[in-house]
């Protein structure tokens, strides 16, 4: 057990999620280890937001267990001392649009830590800088934000902590091909030096082809299949054959012979 | 430790922002010996955690004796950190920008200019949406059916149906401080009667129609900007322009045109509670039966006290639903904006609901009513 938690970033267990009869999530498990980015996939209002937000505590669950770096997590006030150990991006950014962009990325370590105003204003510049936006950019407020950067500045916000885990959900949704391209490499970069472990909820099936270890799909409430991309694109699962044998799959068939 | 010229660090430890305040205080206590020493060395064997935080200490402490011209060596530093310590060297290499100094008498100057642009262009929206709501209301003329009545009734039912209750209540009790007041000062005078008068004058020409147009300017037209702002926020109403119909028509006329025929109604029946509660603390504080109280009433008033009071309240109604809809259509993208943009409209026709109360006196003085 005590090395399970060493090798595992977040352990579910047997997890229920449900609106009153209408069951989401199913009995349902999944391990991600640490340093790995997880791409996590499934049909439209298929669960896959509600397992993300289920893990971080934001949607009570009707059973099961949730452990994340070791602790479990619940829908209680215990959960927020462990936001100190997560770095969550939301599908739209969800910046606080009173705040400037710098303020925005400070917000936590205000929060978190007694540090100087001087040396709080050279860390959301260094993050800024780390996540390819400019120090000018950070005098600026969310509005005027175009939706790349937002993305940028709303994960630079989920890392000025430096977390263990990052929980992207869609940082590609609404992105040209470029723009997606370079979030991608961008969080590839971060992984590796920052040793995060990655979480994240996509449909685009280029980044999950080019940056995901592991790729988990999500249908009918569980996890039918998880593995490298070349062997989910192997899967016999009739829901995952047809999402990635489907015709906007085709580009990803050279690779997986 | 220094040695010599060369002055050996060995942080050790987690150099992570959990620590954070430690490690700012160890690193800015460690300054002064960097200006002296002539090479600085950091030994990072010991280090057993780093992070963003951590790392950028270190390299602003290498920064700094660099900059002065002398040397700064970084070993022993673990692999799966390199990247990280490669990734701060590239940051905040550009010295930030100071902000433009401003001259405070002339952003002081700029201030007031910007206000007084800012106040003639609030006229000026305030005359386009009565301008555009003009051209709605002939467009609905010449065809009655693109009349939205489903809305109409809907936005009747939200302003007027529901305000009745709490207006009713306020009015109610309006009227009985005016009444209890009235009677507790005449009496000095031995005019305790003469409150019917003061309370029936006072009601039905302005406290009436008053009380009730700023109730209804912080209940409903708060509720307008919010909406529209929120629609706006969301590109609503863009989406209905591109698809060929006009916001004005579609969102504002029926809103405006529910607040023009509410605001009357709700002034009558706010005038109507006032009366009531007027008559209740005459009956139970001064004495005076219904049956004085109601000849009394009918003495002192005309129908004209009742009409003026009326005739303003379509026009108050007007300047409330001007305003919150042209309030809301400036909200921007953020939420504080909208928090602003409704605070605004409630001051704003609140102020002009006043002004005009005051311009109707005038007019209804100088035409003898």
């Amino acid at each position: 057990m005590q090395e399970g938690a060493e090798q595992f970033a977040i352990r579910v267990r047997d997890l229920v999620v449900g609106f009153r009869r209408h069951i989401v999530i199913d009995h349902l498990a999944l391990d991600v280890r640490r340093g790995e980015i997880l791409g996590l996939v499934g049909a439209s209002g298929g669960g896959k937001s509600v397992l993300m937000r289920t893990i971080i505590g934001l949607i009570p669950r009707q059973g099961g267990e949730i452990e994340v770096m070791g602790s479990s997590i619940n829908h209680d006030r215990a959960t927020r001392s462990a936001a100190g150990r997560w770095g969550i991006l939301f599908q739209q950014g969800a910046l606080f649009s009173s705040l400037t962009v710098r303020q925005n990325i400070q917000f936590p370590l205000r929060e978190n830590l007694a540090l100087s105003e001087a040396l709080m204003d050279e860390i959301a510049t260094a993050k800024l800088e780390m996540v390819g936006l400019k120090a000018e950019d950070g005098d600026k407020f969310p509005s005027e934000l175009s939706g790349g950067m937002t993305k940028r500045v709303a994960l630079a916000r989920a890392l000025a902590l430096d977390p263990a885990i990052v929980f992207l959900d869609e940082p590609t949704s609404g992105l040209d091909p470029i723009a997606a391209g370079d979030f991608d490499a961008l969080i590839k970069t971060l992984q590796k030096t920052l040793g995060l472990t990655v979480f994240m909820v996509t449909h685009d099936l280029a980044s999950l082809n080019t940056v995901c270890d592991r790729v988990a799909a999500l249908a009918d409430g569980k996890i039918v299949a998880i593995g490298p991309m070349r062997e989910l694109l192997q899967s016999e699962h009739p829901w995952v054959r047809a999402y990635f044998h489907g015709k906007r799959s085709q580009m990803l068939q050279p690779k997986a012979s | 430790m220094p040695s010599g010229d060369t002055l050996e660090l060995r942080p050790g430890g987690s150099w992570t922002a959990a620590n954070a305040a430690t490690l700012e205080r160890l690193s800015d206590d460690v300054a002064p010996q960097l200006d002296q020493a002539g090479i600085v060395k950091v030994d990072m064997a010991g280090l057993r955690e780093l992070d963003t935080l951590g790392a950028w200490l270190l390299e602003r402490m290498s920064r700094r004796v660099t900059s002065a011209g002398r040397r700064a060596e970084i070993i022993g530093v673990a692999d799966n950190y390199s990247g990280l310590i490669e990734e701060v060297r590239q940051v905040n290499r550009r010295p930030p920008t100071p902000p433009p100094a401003r001259n405070p008498i002339v952003a002081k100057i700029g201030d007031i200019g910007r206000g007084t642009i800012g106040a003639s262009e609030d006229v000026t929206a305030f005359l386009q949406m009565l301008g555009s709501l003009c051209i709605a209301i002939l467009g609905v003329m010449r065809r009655p059916r693109s009349l939205r009545l489903t809305s109409l009734t809907y936005q009747l039912y939200r302003v007027g149906w529901q305000a009745i209750p709490i207006i009713v209540l306020i009015t109610f009790l309006i009227g009985a401080i005016i009444a209890q007041q009235g009677i507790f000062h005449f009496r000095k005078f031995g005019a305790d009667s003469y409150v019917v008068d003061m309370v029936g004058i006072l009601v039905l020409r302005e406290l009436g129609v008053l009380i009730v147009a700023i109730m209804v300017a912080g209940r409903s037209g708060s509720a307008y900007t919010a909406e529209l702002g929120s629609m706006k926020m969301r590109e609503e109403i863009d989406a209905l322009s591109t698809m060929g119909l006009d916001p004005i028509e579609v969102l504002m006329l029926s809103r405006i045109l529910a607040l023009v025929c509410a605001l009357p109604i709700l002034s009558f029946i706010g005038s109507m509670a006032a009366l009531y509660g007027g008559g209740l603390v005459a009956w139970f504080y001064g004495g005076m039966g219904p049956a004085i109280f109601i000849a009394r009433l009918h003495e002192a008033v005309s129908v004209t006290h009742f009409q003026v009071g009326i005739i303003k309240a379509p026009f108050m109604a007007l300047v409330i639903g001007i305003v919150a809809c042209s309030e809301g259509l400036r909200v921007k993208g953020s939420a504080e904006s909208l928090g602003k943009q409704t605070t605004t409209s409630v001051v704003k026709s609140i102020f002009l609901v006043i002004v005009l109360d005051g311009l109707f006196a005038v007019f209804f003085a100088s035409i003898g009513m």
